[in-house]
């Protein structure tokens, strides 16, 4: 009877220590589902979705507090990624309107940035709203939009004080 | 070699868990709606059947037998099978992280899946080696693996067809279970072990 209170709780004890070393050594990570989830979003760090960028969004996504849908520039095709992989049910796309209320034109990766350069003053507020740094210029020049780095996210257009910042198609 | 290749072989097709001898029904219908997840709940229960069944190996033949405490066989396995399954789970949410979200409830639901305490049981009943009892866990969970993929792409292909009204949802499930049991016990006789 002793013997067999023994040998059970040893046996339970010596489990339990594994097991607690077992998850001290292999820390339990949510970050490689992150991972994947930013890696499907269009990384643009627009931050339309109302978050400040893409991995922001994804760790909403991942921990339930974000719904799908949110991310303009990524359009339909990304809901419907995200909800294959995270098996959720696909919803549209919000419209721009909808979210967050940061740009009124919805950000597309097949648009870039073009500065009208007659109209430019040279303000530099448009440098430092972009988020891939795909503008260039100095105070008091003329600014340009590098069209390999822009990603079409908007986010230059409100800064700017004389509207001379348009979307344009990036293959017209 | 050919005796663990005839264990592997009874113990999964032959004597199949679930569709020869009942064992682990429960997540044979609860987690094959989907292939992806019945793959998952395959591989999870194969790594704890074949974890649990070298584990109970090995308490029973260094600890019990020496200690002449065998009455405590059964209680001790269900100690060990808890351990194995939460090892498992530990595996798979650093592994795979997105299966652990996907199945959810049904990994430590395996803890009390009746097929792992079986071969526990059985190994230790038909006093196999320590190759023979992992090789016939391992041979177990393939054949649990086996039918559950079976089942659940069997019944996403039955989602789009015209199920007459009485037999839908899970009539029509355990009707599919029912003869996917009938065709496995054309194995009878394969084997003796």
């Amino acid at each position: 009877m002793v013997t067999g209170t023994v040998v059970l709780s040893s046996l339970a004890i010596a489990l339990a220590i594994g097991l607690v070393l077992c998850s001290r050594y292999m820390a339990q990570s949510e970050d490689s589902v992150v991972d994947e989830v930013e890696r499907i979003l269009p990384r643009i760090q627009c931050a339309q979705c109302g978050y400040p960028g893409c991995r922001p969004y994804a760790a909403a996504i991942v921990a339930e507090s974000a719904p799908l849908n949110l991310c303009p520039p990524g359009g339909e095709d990304t809901v419907r990624r995200l909800a294959r992989f995270l098996g959720r049910d696909a919803a549209h796309l919000a419209s721009p309107a909808a979210v967050a209320g940061v740009a009124a034109v919805p950000a597309s990766l097949d648009d870039i940035a073009v500065i009208d350069e007659d109209l430019c003053i040279g303000c530099n507020l448009c440098v430092r709203a972009c988020p891939v740094d795909a503008i260039v210029g100095v105070h008091q020049m003329m600014h340009t939009v590098i069209t390999d780095h822009c990603t079409g996210c908007a986010l230059c257009l409100p800064p700017c004080p004389v509207d001379c910042i348009s979307l344009t198609p990036r293959h017209a | 070699m050919t005796e663990l290749v005839v264990i592997i072989f009874s113990a999964a097709l032959v004597n199949n868990f679930v569709l020869v001898q009942f064992l682990g029904l429960c997540p044979f219908l609860g987690a094959t709606c989907k292939l992806e997840g019945a793959l998952g709940m395959g591989l999870a229960t194969g790594l704890v059947l074949t974890l649990a069944s070298a584990f109970s190996y090995l308490v029973e033949r260094f600890v019990l037998i020496p200690l002449d405490v065998t009455y405590l066989r059964l209680v001790s396995f269900i100690v060990v099978i808890g351990a194995a399954v939460q090892f498992t789970e530990l595996v798979l949410s650093r592994a795979f992280p997105l299966l652990h979200k996907v199945l959810g409830i049904y990994i430590p639901l395996i803890a009390s899946n009746c097929a792992v305490l079986g071969v526990a049981l059985l190994n230790s009943n038909a006093s196999r080696s320590l190759a023979a009892a992992i090789f016939y866990g391992a041979g177990a969970a393939l054949g649990f693996g086996i039918v559950l993929v079976l089942l659940s792409s069997l019944r996403e292909r039955l989602e789009g067809e015209d199920v007459p009204a009485p037999f839908r949802g899970s009539a029509i499930t355990l009707v599919t279970a029912g003869i996917l049991s009938l065709a496995f016990f054309g194995f009878n006789g394969f084997s003796r072990l």
